[in-house]
């Protein structure tokens, strides 16, 4: 059980556009033990999508990976070919994506591809994938499986097709599941219906989630431990309890006094994050961040900070902590 | 505290197909009423389908209301021509890269206004008011002679907003104005429609989803399901001593991003989905999912009516809600 | 993972490197990309499709020689020179020899002449000057009227919609070539008439009759495509964000419909002119082919091919030429029109 169930070390990943070289990942390090939750933080342009898609393989053309490793479950995911891949996809490792409406395929009734992924991947026959997709459906909490089996995506709604999409990606029980802003299009209360959902299969099947958000609410009820990320980077993991009540590094710590807060009483004023996203074809040299930190320093602009470790669990990488350490050490002298 | 806006049982009906003789609607807004007073925040929330965003384009009479009143500083403008009170009138919308005419420059946008309505005296009158409301927005005088395309979604958002301001209005409609950006971004944005409406004395129905941001935007909160308005009351009142069950379970389904304060919670995770908007349920359209639902609630729809201080809501069970 | 604890020191770092950093320098990090209007951004695709660019090269030198050459050509279309009747390519009749052989210079025949002597060259470029007057003529009237049709059917939509359209449809409905021919036929003679006896009609006897048709014609029937095209553009357009914006600032439908909603179509609009213009020349080169276009002696490509068909064993020099000509301009505005509808299509930007 403490066996590493993923290790990203020093991931790099590039897009190679037309426009120019999109560095999407910079030096991505991370890793998973069975049955944890771990959720990647991020707004757009941070890299935690497509993080993601390169655990399984599939980042899309003109993206490649020009460094580092990934293992998982056993596999150098980074060294396998397609082939060997498309064995693991759907069955050690699956995917739920944002928009429940594009990721079902519109002419095919819902039955159908969940037994695609069995037949696929188990080779059983096709009665006996069928009565596996009810069983599916009903563990899914979609009431009527049966004629529910034989509709089109079309009949269903958003959070009954976001649960179809849970049932595709759990039918071989893989040991990761990777859901995508899963979310996000989805109303609040029906949010909640699929948070709790998400929650009960993993005490039921035992396996281990990476949640991928912008939302700061879901990755607290949800999550273990949580990958903050800025502009390709993990600028800081953590531990919930970590992250939120003794954040260090700048970003983490505007995120969470920039977002107005349901449970507060008086109206205290939001403290935003000044500046705009980066520009992922011209990143700043040194810290991504540093056009928007207002504790930035001299050498935050030219130098990308290593890694401080504040605990075993705990690591975030700025200057400000290595300022800390440098200045203890000077004392030291 | 006069009324700016009101709307006295406003319908707005969508025909959608159906037969000659059987004509199916879809009731977006059925039988609305609230008021707006000057210099107030009005929250609007609700989930999709409930028909917010059709009232504030109603309210701005985009669409040709089915039913009801839409009074302007008392005056009926229902059916009045529209013209004079588009000065004062205004919408931001949600989709910052849908809403600006990706063939005209930011100078050009931001200026339309000023050439429909005739407000600047010379070329020079004009280029200086764009640039005074571009700076107004956080944004330079540099950016005027840019695209739409070239900006990322926060700044797109803003260039919006001046677009709104250029004429100086009294009250704008804030149609879902963060949804579409950044977290980080939010922020600064949400800090800026409050202070413009500082400065610029200005009236809000700020209309959203995230029930977060429009607790820390608005004096009033009203919560809509399918449509109608269940809930209506101050933000405090609404979100610590709400009654409607639906207001109980939406704000029970908010995640909090605080991990002690949800360890320790007690969530409310209603059942089903949301009716469809062509076969809403008889009597209350709450009833399918709401944990209190009796007999009358099938037979009968609740008045909405004031349960409290300046407090209404639109229920037959309160009595069975427990006390928040 | 749980040693790399960098070492400060190692990093030579010092304490000024702590020192805080200016707004400015954080600034200086955040550069805006250079402004790339639409326009450039196409017309940079466009340079790099080499089959758009030769066949630009090829419409600019025929637009040379239609409209240029022929002023400073020292062979008029009409002119009939005696003796010099049916040569070949680069061949002199006798007498031309003759001159030539006594010290006068005689300009050749790089084409060859015709039946009756007339240099093949001037005919052909004269020909090439008809073709694309009328074409670039009749494709201004398609798209002057189609696009306004197009525009006020599809924002008005409803009932204005619905009648403009079934309106469309019946036109689309009448066969073209039959209604020129029962044109001319009927305008023929009053308009000759009315040519020979008022002197400001001049023109019309030598423009022709037939030529005059085809223009009612386009005028009457043709822009009914365009139409289509813009109304659909329109469609999709109206329901944009930024026009209810517009609605909401309280503009006017005219000022929306121009604007907007025509702006935004204009990549549209120019690639389908473009392409409109060698269906039009097309149309002219054939009428003209069966004797209904331009009336003899201004000559038409067609008229021209028509005129070298009896001869075609004997001179086929004057069948090729114009046939060439006819195919090239129509090639070369076919390649161009598909080039500037990749570079300029929407849906194959980001």
């Amino acid at each position: 059980m403490n066996e590493l169930l993923l290790e990203i070390k020093n991931e790099r990943l590039s897009f190679f556009t037309p426009a120019g070289e999109v560095k999407a990942l910079n030096d991505v390090s991370f890793s998973m033990k069975q049955g944890e939750v771990l959720g990647i933080v991020g707004e757009s342009g941070s890299g935690k999508s497509v993080t993601a898609y390169s655990i399984m393989g599939i980042t899309a053309h003109p993206g490649r990976l020009i460094g580092g490793e990934i293992h998982f479950n056993g596999h150098r995911i980074d060294l396998l070919n397609e082939k060997e891949l498309r064995k693991i996809r759907g069955n050690e490792v699956s995917i739920i994506f944002q928009d429940p409406m594009t990721s079902l395929n519109p002419v095919y009734t819902i039955g159908n591809q969940i037994c695609e992924v069995l037949i696929l991947h188990t080779h059983c026959s096709k009665k006996v994938a069928r009565q596996k997709a009810v069983d599916l459906l009903t563990l899914v909490g979609i009431n009527e499986p049966e004629r529910r089996v034989k509709q089109y995506p079309h009949e269903l709604s958003g959070g009954m097709r976001q649960r179809v999409m849970i049932a595709i990606a759990l039918a071989c029980e893989p040991k990761l599941l990777i859901a995508d802003e899963p979310t996000t299009a989805l109303d609040v209360t029906i949010q909640a219906q699929i948070l709790e959902l998400m929650m009960d299969l993993k005490k039921k099947l035992g396996m281990s989630i990476i949640m991928i958000t912008h939302d700061l609410g879901i990755v607290s009820s949800m999550c273990e431990k949580i990958a903050v990320m800025y502009a390709g980077k993990i600028v800081e993991y953590g531990t919930i309890d970590d992250i939120f009540y003794n954040p260090c590094h700048e970003y983490t710590k505007g995120l969470l006094n920039s977002i107005p807060k349901l449970t507060e009483v008086e109206h205290e004023p939001l403290v935003p994050i000044e500046g705009t996203p980066v520009d992922m074809l011209n990143p700043p040299a040194g810290c991504p961040f540093a056009p928007r930190c207002k504790s930035c320093m001299q050498i935050c602009l030219t130098t990308m900070p290593d890694y401080t470790y504040l605990s075993d669990d705990h690591y975030s990488a700025c200057w400000l902590l290595q300022k800390k350490e440098f200045e203890t050490q000077q004392e030291d002298k | 505290m006069g009324k700016l806006v009101e709307v006295q049982n406003l319908k707005q009906y969508f025909r959608v197909g159906g037969s000659l003789f059987r004509k199916q609607y879809i009731k977006a807004v059925d039988d609305v009423s609230f008021y707006i007073g000057k210099g107030e925040t009005l929250g609007l929330v609700g989930e999709s389908g409930c028909g917010k965003t059709t009232t504030g384009r109603a309210l701005l009479r985009l669409y040709e209301p089915t039913g009801g009143k839409i009074l302007y500083d008392g005056i009926d403008i229902t059916h009045a021509k529209m013209q004079p009170y588009r000065r004062k009138m205004q919408i931001v919308f949600q989709d910052p890269y849908a809403s600006l005419d990706p063939r005209m420059t930011v100078g050009d946008i931001v200026g339309e206004p000023l050439d429909i309505h005739k407000l600047s005296d010379s070329k020079k009158d004009r280029t200086d008011k764009i640039i005074a409301m571009l700076e107004r927005v956080g944004l330079n005088s540099e950016h005027a002679n840019r695209y739409p395309h070239e900006f990322s979604g926060g700044q797109r958002q803003r260039i919006g907003i001046a677009r709104a301001l250029a004429v100086d209005p009294e009250f704008i409609v804030c149609d879902e104005p963060i949804s579409a950006l950044d977290v980080s971004i939010q922020a600064q944005v949400i800090n800026m429609f409050e202070k413009l409406q500082d400065e610029m004395g200005l009236t809000y129905l700020f209309i959203a989803h995230d029930l977060s941001v429009v607790k820390h935007i608005s004096d009033r909160i009203g919560v809509m399901y399918l449509g109608r308005m269940v809930e209506l009351a101050n933000s405090y009142e609404l979100t610590f001593h709400n009654v409607h069950p639906y207001t109980r379970s939406l704000i029970s389904a908010i995640p909090i991003p605080d991990p002690r304060i949800n360890r320790a919670r007690h969530r409310i995770i209603l059942q089903g989905d949301v009716p469809s908007p062509l076969h809403p349920p008889s009597g209350c359209n709450f009833r399918t999912r709401c944990p209190y639902a009796t007999a009358i609630c099938s037979e009968q729809e609740p008045e909405f009516r004031e349960v409290g201080a300046n407090h209404f809501a639109a229920c037959h069970n309160l009595d069975k809600v427990p006390k928040a | 993972m749980n040693d790399r604890k960098a070492n400060p020191l190692s990093m030579q770092l010092d304490v000024s490197d702590f020192l805080p950093a200016s707004d400015s320098e954080k600034q200086s990090l955040v550069i805006m990309r250079d402004s790339v209007g639409f326009w450039r951004d196409g017309f940079h695709r466009l340079r790099k499709n080499n089959i758009a660019m030769i066949s630009l090269v090829v419409i600019v030198i025929v637009l040379i020689l239609a409209f240029i050459v022929p002023s400073f050509y020292p062979y008029d279309y009409a002119q009939q020179i005696r003796g010099s009747e049916n040569l070949f390519p680069m061949t002199y009749s006798k007498a031309e020899q003759a001159n030539i052989d006594s010290g006068v210079s005689v300009f050749p025949h790089f084409l060859g002449t015709d039946n009756l002597g007339r240099d093949l060259s001037i005919q052909i470029m004269m020909g090439s000057r008809i073709s694309l007057l009328v074409g670039i003529g009749a494709s201004a009237i398609i798209l002057l009227i189609g696009s306004l049709y197009g525009a006020i059917a599809g924002y008005f939509g409803g009932r204005a919609d619905l009648i403009m359209m079934r309106i469309v449809d019946m036109i689309y409905t009448v066969p073209d070539l039959l209604i020129i021919i029962l044109l001319i036929a009927t305008l023929r003679v009053p308009l000759t008439a009315l040519s020979n006896n008022n002197p400001a009609f001049k023109w019309v006897n030598t423009v022709g009759v037939g030529l005059i048709c085809i223009f009612i014609v386009f005028g009457l029937l043709y822009w009914v495509g365009m139409a289509r095209i813009v109304r659909s553009q329109v469609l999709t357009l109206k329901e944009q964000e930024y026009v209810t914006a517009a609605r909401a600032l309280g503009a006017s439908s005219s000022r929306i419909i121009r604007n907007h909603l025509l702006k935004n179509c204009i990549g549209i609009l120019i690639v389908t002119t473009t392409l409109q213009i060698p269906a039009a020349i097309f149309t002219e080169s054939f009428l003209s082919f069966i004797g209904l276009g331009v009336a003899a002696p201004m000559p038409s490509l067609g008229s021209l091919a028509a005129s070298a068909l009896g001869a075609i064993s004997s001179f086929p020099h004057r069948l090729l030429a114009p046939s060439l000509m006819i195919s090239m301009i129509i090639l070369s505005l076919n390649l161009f029109g598909d080039g500037l509808r990749d570079a300029f299509d929407p849906k194959l930007k980001k």
